[in-house]
């Protein structure tokens, strides 16, 4: 059974290690797919995303989600990384690796524990306006729920 | 006594990150905490205004609201998510 690598963290990672963590030695891997989530400004309204998680059900709620999307794909490997505290536009936010034989797999696997994350991973969005000032929360979306439910 | 956590604008609203209450025997469901919570004062009924979309984790596992929080050790209380 492949093993999940799952962070909670407030310091920034680095696509290339991790992906390189993931295929180091490993000769049947055939599919890369990586998905890379970052802070926008919204047009120089935003100065920072502050995210807020519930620790330790944070962690097992990804978890929980990466076993399902190993299970489901045959995922050859899976890391998930999500980042809290105050984060500047143009910083990362999150990332998911999905490592597979084949393309399919690996591109829908990405997706499944992304549409997943969203929507049942404790984290939550503050919005910090330009001048520093806290603005407010960001609403959950119902567009979010829908994607999740394609899985089904 | 069970340990009720909270977190983003419900916490900010309740004023609390934490604490430990004593419920009473007819709190069965976790629609009913949160029932009873909204009578603890104007924070409370501030935070859990519209509790249909407030979300309830027991022991830090998502429950729906007609669930029973029986022997739970910590009840998470938090709005819709919003993380990835």
């Amino acid at each position: 059974m492949t093993m999940p690598t799952i962070r909670v963290q407030t310091d920034d990672f680095d696509l290339r290690s991790e992906i390189d963590l993931l295929t180091a030695g490993r000769m049947d891997i055939g599919a890369v797919v990586s998905f890379c989530g970052l802070c926008r400004d919204e047009q120089g309204a935003l100065s920072a995303l502050e995210l807020e998680h519930y620790p330790g059900m944070a962690e097992a709620e990804m978890n929980r989600i990466a076993l399902l999307a190993i299970d489901r794909f045959s995922l050859l490997g899976l890391t998930a990384i999500h980042r809290y505290g105050k984060i500047a536009p143009g910083a990362n936010i999150v990332l998911v690796i999905a490592v597979a034989s084949h393309r399919q797999a690996a591109f829908d696997g990405a997706n499944f524990v992304m549409d997943f994350l969203k929507t049942s991973a404790p984290f939550w969005k503050k919005e910090h306006a330009a001048d520093g000032s806290p603005r407010s929360w960001v609403d959950a979306k119902d567009a979010d729920d829908t994607a999740r439910d394609r899985w089904r | 006594m069970t340990k009720l956590v909270y977190f983003a604008w419900v916490r900010e609203r309740i004023g609390k990150t934490e604490e430990d209450l004593d419920l009473p025997p007819e709190v069965v469901t976790a629609r009913d905490l949160l029932n009873h919570l909204k009578t603890l004062g104007e924070e409370y009924e501030n935070a859990l205004q519209y509790p249909e979309v407030i979300r309830v984790a027991i022991d830090q596992e998502h429950v729906e609201h007609f669930e029973k929080i029986a022997g739970a050790r910590e009840i998470g209380i938090f709005p819709p998510m919003t993380g990835g």
